[in-house]
């Protein structure tokens, strides 16, 4: 009963970040996209450790812990090159 | 006992879940992109945070725990400093204000 | 239905989806987060399908890494997106490429619903070995142990990979520092995030490598996880890239393979078969490996996403 609880739960987060993806994805301005990799890493991460509890498969919290490393990495670089170009330096954006 | 920390378990998801609920309709809802950050970000993090907390329980060694813990640190710890950097970059999107 | 049967339709739909999504985008920026949410579904379909190694390596190299590749790809074409973007190509053309790509899928789906059940497999060979080298990990057990020499291989041709980015280099900037993207202030909350995230990081990553030898995890994903990490330092404005033609670099990077040879040819002069590991000597030897290959996937990782060298190498 508990897994299927946190297996329900973990169903439920992800509905939440499809639904934030319309957002997202489609939302306007540059700095809506840049939430992308926020979303997905806040919700991907409560997904993991959901499913880990319940399928008892103790690797994914390892999973979710990458996770969080590499969507803060991701956004990092999401905001940089999103950016409009005085938080690029200059010449770091032009190559020959 | 273990009654205890599953009812624990379960209250303290659903309220996680419910903030999940709270910051996707800010995320959809809210005017501009500000809002919405503060909405994603402030509301998911709690959410995570709640589902960490119930998840505690159910983690056997102090390991697992352990693990939760990082976990959500690191989140917070990228969270905040992110919105910083988006909210920058929405701002100067927006007229002066 | 079961929750998980539901669960698992629910990804379906979604990557199929968010796949469309970064077809039809047009912006790059924002067909590239496009491309990283795919990847981060795609991480939760290798979680369901019990592959906790490949959602490793999907979460930290399919969206992650890539993703950074891609956007720096698209800061540099900045300049000629708008020239591209005007030239679409034809209503026909696109219909085409549609119908043959929608076969190809429909080929590939016929394929895997036709395969023979029990599919032939290797998987009860390896299974049946597992004790050969005292590692927990089956999947660890096939890249270093089983079929090393294709492990062996990818390292070289990681490095092929990024001394063809080099190559991309104007003859006078040879050897020395790439321009990785980058922030400009380098005080602000950028740098604090990158000074505080990365020694973060760097246990971590030892931690997944440390942990692949009984479970999921491995030097592939650590040295992801490293590269990462160095990669924020150098975008924040912390550290700055290296010059490429310092040596120390270079035998870092050519380290993982070369001693990856060295053993192997160990193996054959001890009189078994190239890259056999002798048994009693099979788990350091490994971890020896494994230890090496993570640096230099790390700093090979890195580099290839720092890019060409864009300015002379100091005397």
């Amino acid at each position: 009963m508990m897994t299927d609880f946190l297996l329900a739960s973990s169903g439920f987060v992800l509905a939440m970040v499809a639904v934030g993806l319309i957002r997202v994805l489609g939302g306007p301005a540059n700095a809506d996209r840049m939430m992308a990799a926020q979303l997905f890493g806040t919700g991907g991460i409560a997904l993991l450790l959901l499913m880990a509890a319940a399928t008892n498969i103790t690797a994914l919290v390892d999973v979710a812990l990458v996770l969080a490393l590499l969507a803060a990495f991701t956004s990092v670089a999401f905001v940089i090159s999103g950016s409009r170009s005085d938080m690029l330096e200059p010449g770091a954006a032009e190559q020959s | 006992m273990s009654i205890v920390l599953d009812t624990f378990t379960v209250l303290a998801v659903t309220g996680g879940l419910f903030f999940f609920l709270a910051g996707t309709v800010g995320l959809l809802r809210f005017p501009d992109p500000l809002t919405r950050l503060h909405a994603l970000t402030k509301a998911d993090n709690l959410g995570l945070g709640l589902i960490v907390l119930g998840l505690l329980p159910q983690t056997n060694a102090p390991v697992g725990a352990l693990k939760l813990l990082v976990a959500w640190l690191l989140v917070q710890l990228s969270g905040a400093t992110i919105a910083q950097l988006i909210a920058r970059e929405a701002r100067r999107g927006m007229p002066q204000a | 239905m079961t929750i998980g049967f539901a669960l698992d339709s629910a990804i379906a739909v979604l990557v199929v989806a968010v796949s469309c999504w970064t077809i039809i985008a047009r912006a790059s920026f924002a067909a590239v987060v496009g491309f990283v949410s795919f990847g981060l579904l795609l991480t939760l379909v290798w979680v369901r399908l019990d592959a906790v190694d490949v959602a490793l390596t999907e979460a930290a190299i399919g969206s992650g890494l890539t993703g950074a590749l891609l956007l720096a790809a698209a800061a540099r074409l900045r300049t000629s997106e708008f020239a591209t973007q005007a030239e679409r190509p034809s209503m026909a053309l696109r219909v085409a490429t549609a119908l043959l790509s929608a076969t190809a899928t429909a080929a590939l789906a016929g394929a895997l619903f036709l395969l023979p059940s029990p599919a032939p497999t290797l998987a009860p060979a390896a299974a049946a070995n597992a004790g050969a080298t005292g590692l927990g990990n089956p999947v660890t057990n096939v890249l270093i142990a089983f079929r090393a020499m294709d492990t062996m291989l990818e390292k070289v041709v990681l490095l092929l990979a990024l001394v063809g980015v080099w190559s991309l280099a104007s003859d006078r900037f040879w050897g020395g520092p790439p321009s990785p993207l980058r922030g400009a202030n380098t005080e602000g909350p950028l740098a604090f995030l990158a000074r505080l995230l990365t020694p973060l990081g760097i246990v971590v990553g030892i931690y997944i490598l440390w942990e692949g030898a009984d479970h999921p995890g491995g030097a592939f994903q650590g040295g992801t996880i490293l590269a990462a990490m160095w990669l924020l330092l150098m975008m924040s404005g912390v550290a700055n890239a290296p010059a490429t033609r310092f040596r120390s670099l270079r035998l870092v990077l050519i380290s993982g393979p070369m001693v990856f040879l060295v053993i192997g040819l160990g193996g054959l002069w001890l009189g078994e078969a190239f890259l056999a590991y002798p048994v009693a000597y099979a788990k350091p030897l490994i971890l020896v490996i494994e230890f090496v290959m993570t640096l230099t996937i790390a700093v090979t990782l890195a580099l290839l996403l720092a890019g060409p060298p864009t300015r002379e190498a100091s005397r």
